[in-house]
C-alpha cells in the first residue's frame, strides 16, 4: 500500500485582524450608501451596471484596488487576506464593480511580469485611475489549458523593436488579431491584457481595431463581452513563458479569492432569509417557528460557517505563499461555490412568491452565485485538482 | 500564590518542581497523579485545594506540554471523560465544600469513575420529561429513596459514582420538580445491565434503580432546582469539542483514502466523485474546527461549536457508508459479533462495518441532530421557538 501523502497542512490564521475588520467597516459603509439593492437594480436596468463613482471611492479613497500592489508602486502593500475581506463585502452587496477582474487577476498578471510598462499600469490601477480586464474567458480555471492565443500580425503603428526574428524578446508595439469570448468586465475596462502567441500585451480598450461586443449575461452584475481584435495595437509586457506563468498565478489567486465573494454572497442570503422568516406570518405563526424551515436554515448556517473557514484558509494560504496553497484554493472552490448557490436558491424558495419577483434583489444573488459557480473553474474541476494534490487518482 | 499572581512562568516552575520531587520514571502512576492534584496542577483554573490554583484556564496548556515532554503519566481522560467533563464542573458550581473535597480528588485521579444517569427510555431528547422518582425516606432523616430506570449509560459497569436527576414533585411542571443527586453505584438496589447495540457490543448500559437510598448529603443543589444544575452539566458536555487539533486527512476519511490509494482494483468513477466530495468536506470541517479553536484561544468563542457535532455526525455516517461500498465483497463481512464491553469507543481500531454501524449513533448521542438544529435555529439565528404546551402543565398531567 502506498503511503498517503497529501501535502502537509501549514498552520493557518483563520481569523480576521483588527485592521481587516476596519477595512470591512469602511467598505460596508460605502456600499450601504452607494450600492443598495435598489441602486444596483436601477443601474442594471439602465444598461450600465458599473458605477464609476463607486469604483473611484472604493479604489482611490479606501485604497481597495491597490491592496495587492506594493507600496513602491503606489499600492497598499497588503495581501490576499485584506483583498478577501473586500470581496466578502462586495459579494454581500452583489456590487457591480470590476474588483475580481481588475484588482485581482489583472493586478496579479502584471505583478507576475516585469518592466516599466507593467509598473506604470499597476500605479494607475492601484490609484483607481484606470480599470484593467484580462482578456480571458471568465470560466478559465487554474490548472486548465489556456485558450489558443491571439495572433501577433506584425509591427504596430509606433514601430518599435517588436519580437525581432519572429518570436524573441524585445519590447514595443505589435498589431494583434483574434477573438476571446466571455470576457468579464471588458466593457468597463480601459486596458485589456491580451495573451498573444508572442507574449502578453496591453491593449487600450478604445483603440482602433478593438471591438467589445456585449453578451446577454446570466449574471447582470458582472457583464460579459466578446473581445475581437483586428489589427489592434498592443504594447508588449512579457514573453510567452512569463505571460503563461503570470496568468497561472493570477487564476489561482482569482479562484481563491472568489471563495470570499461567494462567502459574502451566501451570508447575505442567509441573513435576509432569517430576517424574513422572523417577521413574516402565515398560519397565525411566524414562518421561522416551523421546524421544517428552522432546520433548513440551521443547516445553511452550518454550511456558511464552514465556507468561512474554507475561504479564510484560501486567502491566508495565498497571502503567505503556503506550499499547499493550490490544494487549499481547490478545496475552497470545490466547497464555497456550492454553498453560495445553495444559499441563493434557499433565499428564493423561502421568500416564497416574493423571491420570484424582479423587485426583490434575491434574483441578483442567485444569478451571481450561479455564474460564480462556473467562474474560474467549477466545483467538479476543483475536485479534480484535489484528486491530484491529495493523490486520490481516478480509476 | 493568589489568582492574580499566577503566570505561565510560575506554572512552569511549579510543574518542574513537581517533576523533580516525583520523577515519572520512578513514581507509581496514581502517586504521581495525587501529587499533581495536590500541587494545583490538575486543572489550574479550579480553586486552590481542589486541584487548581485559580489560574486562567488557557494556562493549562503550559502545564500539559511540560508534563507530556517529561512523559508523565496522565489520568486517562478518555476513560474518565464523564467525570472530568460533566460531573466535575457541576460539583464545582453547585457542590457544598464537603462535596467538593470528597469527590473532586478521586474523580480527577481516576480512582473513582463516574457515569451519568440522565436519559430514560421515555425521556431521551425530551430529557426534562424524566419519570425516575425520588421521595423522602420514611426514616425521617431527610434521606431519599429512588425508583426508576435509566438508559444509554456509558461506563455504568465501571463507575463508582453517578450524577443522577430524578423527579421530586410530579405536581409541578416538568422542568421544576426535578432534583439532582450524586448516586453511589454500589448502593443496594442499583442494577446495571449491558445494553447490546447494533454493533454487537455493549458500550452502554441500562440501569435499574429499585428503592435506592441516597443520603440528603449527596443532593447537589436545592430540592426542585435540578434542571438548572443539569443545564450546567449539559453545557459542559458540548464545550469539549474544538479543543483538539486534527491533522489534514485525520479522522474517518483516513482509512477510506488509504484503501483508495492502496487498492486500485476497488476504484470506480462514481465512488471517486463521492470520495472527493467527502474528502473536501472533511477538510473544510477540519478547517472549521481549527477556526473555532483559534477563536477560543483569542477569547472570542464563535457559535461554530454548536454546529460542529452536526457536521461530524453527517460526515462520519457518509464516509463510513462509502467505505463499506468501496470494499466490495469485503464490505459484506463483519469483524466479530461477539458481545464485548469496551471502556471507550474506538473508531479507528475496528473494521469498516463497525465504523458504519457505530457512526449511526453520532447523530443521536449527546443531543440528536434534530434537537441541535433547533438549538442553532433558535439560539444562533434567533428564530422563534415552536409553540409548545408542556411548559406550564404539571408533569403528572402530561401525555405519556
Amino acid at each position: 500500500m502506498s503511503a498517503p501523502n497529501p501535502p502537509s497542512a501549514a498552520p493557518l490564521d483563520l481569523l480576521y485582524s483588527e485592521a481587516e475588520e476596519e477595512l470591512r467597516t469602511a467598505v460596508r459603509s460605502l456600499l450601504a450608501s452607494r450600492c443598495d439593492a435598489a441602486a444596483v437594480l436601477a443601474r442594471i436596468e439602465g444598461g450600465a451596471p458599473h458605477d464609476p463613482v463607486l469604483w473611484r471611492v472604493l479604489a482611490a479613497d479606501i485604497g481597495a484596488a491597490g491592496l495587492l500592489v506594493p507600496e513602491k508602486l503606489g499600492g497598499q502593500g497588503a495581501s490576499h487576506r485584506e483583498a478577501a475581506v473586500v470581496l466578502e463585502e462586495l459579494g454581500r452587496a452583489a456590487a457591480p464593480v470590476p474588483y475580481l477582474t481588475s484588482a485581482v487577476p489583472a493586478t496579479e498578471i502584471l505583478l507576475g511580469c516585469d518592466g516599466a510598462d507593467c509598473a506604470d499600469l499597476l500605479r494607475e490601477l492601484a490609484a483607481g485611475r484606470r480599470v484593467c480586464a484580462p482578456a480571458l474567458p471568465l470560466t478559465l480555471a487554474p490548472g486548465a489549458p489556456l485558450p489558443a492565443p491571439v495572433r501577433d500580425t506584425g509591427a504596430g503603428p509606433g514601430g518599435g523593436t517588436g519580437p525581432g526574428g519572429g518570436h524573441g524578446g524585445g519590447t514595443g508595439t505589435r498589431t494583434l488579431s483574434g477573438s476571446v469570448t466571455s470576457v468579464a468586465d471588458a466593457a468597463g475596462a480601459d486596458v485589456l491584457l491580451v495573451l498573444a502567441d508572442t507574449g502578453l500585451y496591453a491593449v487600450q480598450a478604445d483603440s482602433p481595431g478593438v471591438s467589445r461586443t456585449p453578451l446577454v449575461a446570466l449574471d447582470l452584475t458582472r457583464p460579459l463581452a466578446t473581445v475581437t481584435l483586428d489589427g489592434a495595437a498592443g504594447t508588449r509586457l512579457a514573453d510567452p513563458a512569463t505571460a503563461r506563468a503570470a496568468i497561472a498565478g493570477a487564476l489561482l489567486s482569482g479562484a481563491g479569492l472568489l471563495a470570499s465573494e461567494q462567502l459574502g454572497l451566501a451570508e447575505w442570503c442567509l441573513a435576509q432569509t432569517v430576517a424574513h422568516l422572523r417577521t413574516r406570518h402565515q398560519f397565525n405563526r411566524p414562518l421561522g417557528s416551523f421546524q421544517a424551515l428552522k432546520h433548513r436554515l440551521a443547516r445553511l448556517w452550518l454550511d456558511v460557517a464552514s465556507a468561512r473557514a474554507a475561504a479564510r484558509a484560501a486567502a491566508d494560504a495565498l497571502a503567505t505563499g503556503a506550499p499547499d496553497a493550490p490544494l487549499t484554493v481547490a478545496v475552497a472552490q470545490a466547497y464555497c461555490s456550492g454553498v453560495a448557490v445553495k444559499a441563493a436558491e434557499e433565499c428564493v424558495q423561502l421568500h416564497g412568491g416574493i423571491g420570484m419577483t424582479w423587485e426583490h434583489p434575491a434574483h441578483l444573488y442567485l444569478k451571481r452565485a450561479k455564474a460564480d459557480s462556473l467562474a474560474l473553474g467549477t466545483a467538479g474541476h476543483h475536485r479534480g485538482l484535489v484528486a491530484d494534490f491529495a493523490e486520490l487518482p481516478s480509476p | 500564590m493568589t489568582a492574580a499572581a499566577v503566570t505561565a512562568a510560575q506554572l512552569l516552575l511549579r510543574t518542574r518542581e513537581l517533576l523533580a520531587a516525583h520523577p515519572p520514571a520512578t513514581t507509581a502512576r496514581e502517586d504521581f497523579l495525587r501529587a499533581r492534584f495536590d500541587a494545583g496542577l490538575a486543572w489550574v483554573h479550579y480553586p486552590e485545594g481542589l486541584g487548581g490554583l485559580g489560574a486562567p484556564r488557557t494556562l493549562q496548556a503550559v502545564v500539559d506540554a511540560e508534563l507530556e515532554a517529561a512523559a508523565a503519566p496522565d489520568n486517562d481522560p478518555r476513560r474518565i471523560g464523564i467525570g472530568l467533563g460533566m460531573a466535575a464542573p457541576t460539583i464545582l458550581a453547585y457542590g457544598t465544600e464537603e462535596q467538593k473535597r470528597r469527590f473532586l480528588r478521586p474523580l480527577w485521579i481516576g480512582e473513582e469513575v463516574w457515569c451519568q444517569l440522565f436519559s430514560e427510555p421515555g425521556a431521551g431528547s425530551d430529557l426534562a420529561a424524566l419519570g425516575t422518582r425520588a421521595v423522602r425516606a420514611a426514616d425521617g432523616d431527610g434521606d431519599w429513596v429512588v425508583d426508576g430506570q435509566k438508559v444509554w449509560t456509558s461506563s455504568a459497569h465501571t463507575a463508582r459514582w453517578a450524577i443522577l436527576i430524578a423527579r421530586t414533585d410530579p405536581a409541578l411542571p416538568k422542568h421544576q420538580g426535578i432534583t439532582y443527586f450524586l448516586c453511589d453505584m454500589h448502593a443496594p438496589g442499583v442494577e446495571v445491565r449491558p445494553l447490546r447495540q447494533i454493533t454487537g457490543e455493549a458500550e452502554f448500559n441500562e440501569v435499574f434503580l429499585t428503592g435506592v437510598k441516597i443520603p440528603d448529603a449527596h443532593r447537589l443543589g436545592e430540592v426542585g432546582q435540578g434542571w438548572a444544575v443539569a443545564r450546567t452539566t449539559l453545557m459542559n458536555e458540548r464545550v469539549s469539542i474544538g479543543g483538539m487539533r486534527i491533522p489534514r486527512e485525520g479522522g474517518m476519511i483516513a482509512p477510506v483514502a488509504a484503501a483508495w490509494r492502496g487498492r486500485p482494483e476497488l476504484r470506480t468513477h462514481s465512488l471517486h466523485q463521492r470520495l472527493l466530495e467527502l474528502w473536501v468536506e472533511a477538510e473544510v470541517a477540519r478547517l472549521t474546527g481549527e477556526r473555532l479553536r483559534q477563536q477560543l484561544a483569542a477569547g472570542a468563542p464563535g457559535p461554530e461549536g454548536s454546529g460542529m457535532k452536526l457536521a461530524f455526525a453527517r460526515l462520519n455516517q457518509e464516509i463510513s457508508g462509502l467505505e463499506v461500498e468501496l470494499l466490495g465483497e469485503e464490505g459484506l463481512l463483519y469483524e466479530d459479533w461477539t458481545l464485548r464491553r469496551p471502556e471507550i469507543v474506538d473508531f479507528t481500531g475496528r473494521d469498516a462495518g463497525y465504523r458504519y454501524l457505530r457512526a449511526k449513533g453520532n447523530s443521536i448521542e449527546g443531543g440528536t441532530s434534530e434537537i441541535l438544529l433547533n438549538i442553532v435555529a433558535e439560539r444562533v439565528l434567533g428564530l422563534p421557538a415552536e409553540p409548545r404546551d408542556d411548559k406550564d402543565l404539571a408533569w403528572k398531567d402530561l401525555a405519556r
